[in-house]
């Protein structure tokens, strides 16, 4: 099995002194993106919702755990599997439900579907489902807000697929020659699509250390550990407001269900991943892990958890309706926003 | 009006832009350079400073993402190539990402006004790959407004519009124009993006050109004047959007088109307006519409084969001469010599 620290990077565990109400809310929010996608995988099997989609059931806590540790005026780039990134940061649940529906009250206006989500509201800038053109914009973002001289940073989540591509070394290194205040987040689930990490690159490689080979300092976390990633986000996102430019996390985690699409590989009999490896880190399920955390520190009791729990449910099952309920695009807006 | 060249109008026009404008910045290979870009970013630098004029490493994809980031959040970048050939590079960013920004978030996410200026290499050995024409290339996708100004005044007016056009603007930029002069307002006069322009009315025969072979076929209308040939000349300005009626309405009216482009026939602008004149005014065509393109191979660099390789305004003049049937013509070669002596 494909195990956390399996490379030699110091990684800190989270200290465990996080405030209660951070801890709570760090714990609600998984909750609700994960129960936003297992609804969502679920609804997907009646093939109503017509949009490639793919779901980050199993790697909430990174989105969650960097999100919660952000400003409100700071800005988020995301990648195909982003639904996660998009409610972590405050994106609206009706936003993501009804774009995948393809309607009217879509983020997108069911005009980008499910890897194509914007909320600006929120800062949650677009989602772009070619692998690293998130990293670039936000460097350029991250560009914009030091000419400014502003305090505002930049994120982008990305894959540890999206490191075989080379527009991601360009902007690596645009963001440490500048010193731009650009938070980079890499998602290293160890598959891109299909092929295994150790297929794409050579053995024995450590991601942090191609972002170390730009001078960006790097530090690798259990992403399935929520406070952990929060904790990481926080040491580096200060470090970026000190003006000491880019940093790089690499969060493990791992994707539960197939690429693209609400299945587990095992129903379609697909064997670049063994069942038993997949089992093996749903018991690494960063939102119970979150979970036990809260019962053993006192700050939550098993029936609370179950309350938040049928909150978020309550609030999926009217959105849902209200998804689709809404209208479709007129065929007359086709032409739209196209310049 | 007093007379300028081209590559100052196009000095003028960003000047004046980055002046009502503090959100426009300006960065890519050798902007920042005593040379600047054929003399066209040295007053942006000088007046404006490193901050808003600067130079960029070598990653031409990350740097119009980048810019669209910036762009995202409310700057308006430009970003230049001083070799259209390396924009290739960006094609994702620019055909995947910027085209498509406003209507695939379905105007949620605001728009990304990029303006991409790239240059487009002609002789002294330039080559396969330093004098490719990439309009088509770009045209083809929903979204990117593509122009080529040919005159001066264009240089200056279509960079204005670019600079406060709500999406995407790429200018191709004829590296033989940036030394023609012609008269440029002073102030700051837009060019229409979308609008093409008749440069010279005439009776006989349409020639629709791009860029430099607009300049071309102006002076090809010249010498068919002398041969008692009357050419109209519409210079397109912008291929995306394509001003169809002012093209429409000058092949009504001859009957007969010439459509002269500086790249390739296949799946190309020539192609692209003869179409045009095929579906929606063959009732008024008295002879087949010609195309003038580059020979179908990839730019030689050797001065004999540079040499029939590219059109100029004999072929234009000597196409039209066909075209008309006037087999009684004396025309010779009327192309100007070129003074460029490289190395760039």
């Amino acid at each position: 099995m494909r195990a956390i620290s399996s490379f030699p990077d110091p990684e800190q565990p989270a200290t465990g002194r996080i405030p209660p109400e951070v801890e709570v809310g760090l714990y609600r929010n998984m909750l609700r993106v994960r129960n936003a996608e297992e609804t969502l995988a679920a609804l997907y099997r009646e093939k109503e919702m017509r949009t490639p989609t793919h779901f980050g059931v199993g790697q909430e806590g990174v989105a969650v755990g960097v999100c919660e540790a952000l400003l409100p005026g700071d800005v988020v780039y995301t990648h195909h599997r982003c639904h996660t990134h998009y409610l972590a940061k405050g994106g609206s649940l009706l936003g993501l439900v009804a774009e995948l529906y393809g309607r009217e009250d879509g983020c997108s206006r069911g005009r980008g579907g499910s890897v194509h989500l914007t909320d600006r509201s929120v800062g949650l800038m677009g989602s772009s489902p070619i692998l690293g053109q998130g990293v670039a914009l936000a460097v350029g973002s991250a560009l914009a807000f030091k000419m400014d001289g502003a305090s505002t940073v930049a994120v982008s989540f990305f894959g540890e697929g999206t490191c075989d591509e080379g527009v991601v070394y360009e902007s690596f290194n645009y963001a440490s020659v500048n010193k731009l205040p650009v938070l980079l987040v890499c998602e290293n689930n160890f598959y891109a699509t299909e092929s295994p990490l150790e297929t794409r690159q050579p053995s024995g490689t450590r991601l942090c250390d191609r972002a170390r080979a730009f001078q960006i300092s790097a530090e690798k976390v259990d992403g399935n550990d929520v406070a952990a990633v929060y904790e990481a986000a926080q040491r580096a996102l200060a470090r970026i407001r000190a003006g000491e430019g880019p940093q790089f996390l690499e969060c493990e985690t791992y994707r539960w269900l197939e690429h693209v699409g609400p299945m587990f590989d095992h129903e379609l009999a697909r064997t670049y991943r063994t069942r038993e490896e997949v089992e093996a880190w749903m018991q690494r399920c960063p939102v119970k892990r979150a979970g036990h955390r809260l019962l053993a520190r006192g700050l939550a009791t098993q029936a609370g958890l179950d309350e938040w729990r049928r909150e978020v449910v309550d609030e999926m099952t009217a959105v849902v309706a209200q998804a689709k309920a809404s209208p479709w695009p007129d065929p007359s807006t086709l032409f739209e926003n196209v310049y | 009006m007093r007379n300028i060249k081209y590559s100052e109008a196009l000095s003028e026009g960003l000047v004046q832009a980055m002046e009502r404008d503090p959100g426009i910045f300006v960065t890519g290979i050798a902007v920042d350079y005593p040379s600047g870009i054929f003399g066209s970013t040295t007053e942006a630098l000088r007046r404006f400073g490193p901050k808003r004029v600067f130079d960029a490493p070598a990653m031409e994809n990350a740097l119009t993402g980048i810019a669209i980031g910036a762009a995202a959040v409310g700057k308006r970048p430009v970003i230049v190539h001083p070799r259209n050939d390396f924009m290739f590079l960006a094609y994702d960013m620019m055909i995947n990402l910027a085209a498509k920004w406003k209507y695939m978030y379905g105007g949620n996410a605001g728009s990304v006004p990029i303006v991409v200026r790239a240059v487009i290499g002609k002789g002294w050995g330039q080559g396969a790959s330093h004098s490719q024409s990439l309009q088509s290339t770009l045209a083809h996708f929903p979204g990117l407004s593509v122009v080529m100004p040919a005159f001066p005044a264009d240089a200056k007016g279509l960079t204005l519009a670019a600079l406060t056009h709500g999406s995407p603007v790429v200018i191709l930029e004829h590296r033989s124009l940036y030394d023609t002069t012609g008269p440029v307002p002073e102030e700051a006069v837009a060019t229409p993006i979308g609008k093409a322009a008749v440069i010279r009315e005439g009776t006989d025969i349409t020639i629709v050109a791009t860029s430099f072979m607009a300049y071309e076929a102006l002076h090809a209308a010249q010498a068919l004047a002398d041969d008692g040939v009357s050419a109209e000349v519409v210079d397109v300005r912008s291929i995306r959007p394509l001003d169809e009626a002012t093209i429409l309405a000058s092949v009504r009216k001859t009957g007969r088109l010439i459509v002269a482009d500086t790249s390739w026939e296949l799946c190309g602008f020539s192609s692209e307006v003869a179409a045009l004149a095929a579906e929606k005014a063959f009732e008024s065509l008295k002879a087949p519409v010609r195309r003038i393109a580059l020979a179908d191979c990839p730019a030689p660099v050797s001065h004999t084969l540079e040499k029939v390789f590219y059109p100029g305004a004999t072929t234009i003049a000597k196409a039209a001469l066909v075209m008309l049937g006037r087999r009684d013509s004396r025309l010779g070669e009327i192309d100007r010599a070129d003074h460029f002596k490289g190395p760039y």
